[in-house]
């Protein structure tokens, strides 16, 4: 903004260490940033490449194996490595405030909020209670938490993760920091919450000129939020330059990979297929001489890359503060990767398998209070399925996306027989299956729809080996009985996930999360299932190991011809691998159809909020902006009409409020539940644009 | 990407798995107060192994009374702890006593955590009705004191080495069944489990293979606390009568029986009471050496 002004921070030629049993881990090495006043600095990278560790090393709060080798971190003037723990007590919290992952964590449960703003100001400033509460209050407001003094009031399990994590904001901003430290704020977070988020932290450095550096990564939310973004790979920064430069003319095959790796709203699994990045981020005792991307690297070149280890430097040709750590980014031409792209031919659609007919689910709340027993009422209902049709056919990927609570795990656990469904019908290849559990169920319908699981940390037994779990799935269905037999065929699974076969012995603790979600996959895989349910089966892992997962779940699909059902929040992948979307809000269905249709006016406005909120790495891409206001309501208590009317942006009046929305048949199997009609929902614009393929800036100019 | 195929099946589990076991306890070496507790523990199992050798007396013989430590016996040897007013030797009683503890004590822990994991798998993976009646049914054995409990089931079934494991059991499995439960009901719903659900396991095969391996960690530390208190119980037990019956050397029975001339003898007493202690003392140590590598890791 201004280069007079002097810069709030500057790290110099960093290097942190962490001191092991297993010896020194240098976790960041020559780490070098400048933050000038007002700007916001994004710093993007894989677990494990280091940069929560920068964070900490800023904060100063480095635990107790953790040292800074070398270098300095200069705030405003101060080298606060040599400060003691008094002088860091007083720049912690008032001139530096943090903002972590989880906002649950951060807030104190069994402290009233008010309790805990005021604590800032009154820790670090001479002012009176008054005061404090006052200056509480306005920065609530400022954060944009609708009632400020019941929040005042409130002890943080009554607000809700959006409320809180603004909270959290506001606490950071109370004392007015220079520097706004936020690791991966938005990760725990749904999606259109997370956009509200978002949407604030960028008005932040306007309002208050507050820097920021903004630590995340997903580059989408980078490209919406920072000015300039450090790339780091395995501890070190590979790439830096202002979003601008950066996001049109990447210059490091890692950060090319990183690209490649996302899927992007526009393209799909057929036309585009993801290239994941080869191999695994090394440890960092295990780092290769020179290049550390190296092993992983296209473009490696022997003897060169290899060699000595290099300093980062100017690119040429470029802007001027766009830096880069490769030898060879003057001869790699990443053009020549876009025109021979390998496309699949699309899977032809089989018959129906799965018919999901009026399906509900309720799970019924004893209320044993003396009020209830009055009233006759004792039992409530919490809603969790309501109504929902949808078909699937063989080799379709049928994907359900929907928030946190949308009832979308339920129907996945109604359709696993864990639970049964309340009424209506899920027939399975003609047979209904809601009402049988999955006890009851022949070894055969069990056979042929498995799952998938979220949690790559919990998804295998921590006490068994990996060929024992695999094993035990095999014999369970029945598959084979000889020992020998069975001893192949898990070998052959393993040879089908690409894992290595003496993973056999492993413990799953030995095993990365990217590799334990293959082991699942091949879990699920074992019985030859005609339906798989994928309940997000990549949303806690890397992109780049992500990006390798879903390509492998989705040749196997290809291979064996299955149903997949894929639960995901995240429209992006949701778009790059469905067939037909289904999209749910507070166990209704809003709108489903093909992902074309979804993709396209006309749009349920949910959808069209949905859509509005996915973060899109790509600045060419322009998109409207539609902030949902509120929260999801309870499902014990949804509103009387329309389920999305509390928040709906479109909403035209009492109907919506009064009368549950009959579904609009657009066509063929494109439905959309709203009261607006169809024509005039077609007339909205679309909610992402991006530019003809030929008007692109980086096909059409390598550099400036 | 894939090696081809090198790896061979696996021979034999039980072999390796033990062998696991065996080292994982290798790992105590980093843990000084876990050293102290497993050689204390060891010196007594060792001595209780080879009470034949070492005794050199029989331990119920009337031999010489009120002999004092370091005493020559008619048969040329010695008396190293002295003898009891009946005469006899002190030494040989204690070495014969530590099989009893060390025999009976074991045996009332792995009985007491059989119920108890089978009750708590049990209400803590059904849940309902089957945890409501197993969890009021602990509510009642824990609401009486210990003692009093001990005192009603000897009293009752008579004092013999196997009613010690029966009263053992019946008093503390509610406890570990408290444990257990907990446990249970956080890693009930892993998705492991529900993997194992979904493809159709059985409920027991779960709660025994999918469960309770995972909760091992806790169980074995809160064991070896509890084979402490055992051994307490069973020296209180023999100290108010209701241990072995008599002649058998059991240590609590020794103290009982001597303590009323304790101000006189006090070795009588002291010896017996050191031996509990210290072995008392070698599980709890043992105990914290196993918590603290198993929360290193």
């Amino acid at each position: 903004m201004n280069d007079i002004q002097e810069p709030v921070l500057i790290c110099k030629d960093l290097c942190i260490s962490y001191y092991t049993r297993a010896g020194e881990i240098p976790a960041v090495v020559d780490f070098s940033l400048t933050v000038k006043p007002g700007e916001t600095i994004g710093i993007v990278g894989e677990s494990g490449c280091g940069k929560s560790t920068v964070a900490m090393a800023i904060m100063q709060y480095m635990g107790a194996n953790g040292g800074i080798k070398s270098g300095s971190i200069t705030f405003k003037g101060r080298d606060l490595t040599t400060l003691n723990e008094n002088e860091l007590r007083s720049i912690r919290g008032s001139e530096i405030s943090m903002i972590y992952q989880e906002p649950f964590a951060s807030l104190n449960p069994s402290l009233k909020i008010s309790t805990q703003l005021m604590e800032v100001p009154l820790a670090h400033e001479n002012i009176s209670k008054e005061e404090a509460r006052k200056r509480s209050v306005q920065m609530l407001t400022d954060v944009k938490l609708p009632d400020a003094e019941r929040v005042m009031e409130s002890y943080p399990h009554q607000l809700s993760g959006g409320q809180q994590q603004r909270a959290v904001i506001a606490m950071g901003l109370l004392s007015k920091p220079s520097l706004l430290l936020l690791d991966e704020p938005t990760t725990a977070l749904d999606v259109t919450v997370e956009a509200g988020i978002v949407k604030l932290i960028g008005d932040i450095s306007k309002k208050f000129g507050t820097s920021q550096i903004y630590i995340s990564h997903n580059l989408g939310l980078i490209l919406e939020t920072c000015d300039r973004v450090f790339v780091m790979y395995s501890g070190e920064v590979v790439e830096e330059g202002t979003i601008n430069s950066l996001f049109h003319w990447p210059k490091h095959p890692y950060t090319h990979g990183l690209f490649s790796c996302i899927p992007l709203p526009t393209t799909d699994k057929n036309a585009a297929p993801l290239k994941p990045i080869r191999g695994q981020l090394p440890l960092p005792f295990e780092r290769p001489s020179g290049c550390y991307f190296g092993p992983r690297c296209d473009h490696f070149k022997k003897g060169l890359c290899n060699k000595d280890h290099f300093k980062m430097e100017y690119v040429e040709d470029g802007a001027s503060d766009h830096r880069v750590r490769c030898l060879r980014y003057k001869d790699i031409d990443h053009t020549k990767g876009l025109s021979d792209e390998t496309t699949r031919e699309s899977l032809e659609i089989g018959k129906q398998v799965l018919n999901v007919d009026g399906m509900k689910k309720y799970y019924e709340v004893k209320d044993s209070s003396f009020m209830a027993m009055i009233t006759g009422k004792s039992a409530r209902f919490v809603k969790a399925n309501e109504e929902l049709n949808f078909t699937a056919h063989e080799s379709e990927t049928v994907a359900i996306v929907g928030e946190s609570g949308c009832g979308k795990s339920t129907f996945a656990k109604v359709l696993m027989g864990l639970e049964t469904g309340t009424d209506g019908e899920i027939r399975h290849n003609g047979k209904d299956i809601s009402g049988i559990e999955v006890r009851d169920r022949s070894t055969k319908e069990i056979r042929s729809l498995q799952m998938v699981f979220q949690n790559p940390f919990d998804t295998l037994n921590p006490s068994h080996t990996i060929g024992g779990q695999i094993s035990r799935v095999i014999r369970q269905f029945g598959i084979e009985t000889d020992k020998t037999k069975i001893f192949n065929r898990v070998m052959t699974l393993l040879d089908i996930v690409k894992l290595p076969r003496d993973f056999y012995f492993r413990k799953p603790r030995q095993l990365s999360g990217g590799q334990k979600q293959r082991i699942g996959i091949a879990r699920a895989f074992a019985g030859n299932p005609s339906i798989v349910i994928a309940d997000e089966p990549v949303s806690a892992l890397d992109v780049s190991v992500a990006a390798a997962v879903t390509e492998l779940l989705m040749d196997i699909q290809r291979k064996h011809k299955t149903t997949l059902l894929f639960i995901s929040h995240d429209l992006s992948v949701v778009r790059y691998l469905s067939d037909r979307i289904v999209v749910m809000y507070l166990g209704h269905i809003l709108e489903r159809g093909t992902t074309e249709e979804i993709f396209a006016p006309p749009y349920h406005p949910y959808t069209e909020a949905l859509l509005s909120a996915v973060p899109i790495a790509d600045p060419e891409i322009t998109k409207r902006r539609i902030v949902l206001e509120g929260d999801l309501p309870s499902a014990m208590n949804p509103p009387k009409g329309c389920p999305f009317c509390t928040r709906c942006h479109r909403r035209i009046g009492d109907i919506c409020d009064n009368e549950l929305p009959k579904e609009q048949l657009v066509k063929d199997r494109h439905v959309i539940k709203c009261h607006i009609p169809i024509e005039e929902l077609s007339k909205i614009e679309p909610v992402i644009k991006m530019p003809k393929a030929a008007d692109r800036i980086h096909v059409k100019q390598k550099n400036i | 990407m894939t090696t081809e195929s090198t790896t061979e099946m696996p021979s034999g589990g039980y072999g390796a798995a033990i062998w696991r076991i065996i080292k994982s306890f290798g790992l105590l070496r980093e843990s000084w107060v876990g050293m102290t507790g497993a050689f204390l523990v060891l010196f007594w199992v060792l001595i209780a192994i080879f009470a034949p050798l070492i005794a050199q007396f029989d331990p119920n013989a009337n031999i010489l009374p009120f002999a004092k430590p370091g005493t020559l016996a008619p048969s040329g040897h010695t008396f190293w702890l002295g003898t009891d007013h009946m005469g006899r030797d002190l030494l040989s009683r204690i070495v014969w006593g530590a099989r009893t503890v060390l025999i009976f004590a074991p045996l009332a822990t792995l009985s007491a955590y059989t119920v108890g994991i089978l009750m708590g798998l049990l209400a803590g993976y059904r849940g309902g009705l089957v945890d409501d009646i197993l969890s009021r049914i602990s509510d009642i054995i824990l609401s009486f004191p210990v003692l009093v409990l001990y005192i009603i089931v000897i009293a009752t079934i008579g004092a013999s080495g196997l009613n010690i494991v029966i009263a053992i059991t019946f008093a503390s499995s509610p406890g570990i069944m408290r444990i257990v439960r907990g446990l249970v009901l956080d890693l009930r719903n892993r998705d492991y489990v529900a993997a194992a659900q979904t493809r159709g396991e059985s409920d027991w095969r779960i709660m025994l293979f999918e469960i309770l391996p995972n909760a091992r960690g806790p169980l074995i530390v809160d064991a070896c606390l509890r084979l402490g208190y055992v051994i307490i119980t069973i020296g209180v037990l023999g100290f108010l009568g209701l241990g072995l019956p008599p002649p058998d050397p059991d240590w609590g029975g020794m103290v009982n029986e001597t303590r009323q001339m304790a101000m006189v003898f006090p070795y009588m007493t002291l010896f017996p009471c050191i031996a509990i202690s210290s072995l008392i003392l070698g599980f709890n140590l043992l105990a914290d050496g196993l918590r603290e590598i198993s929360l290193r890791d």
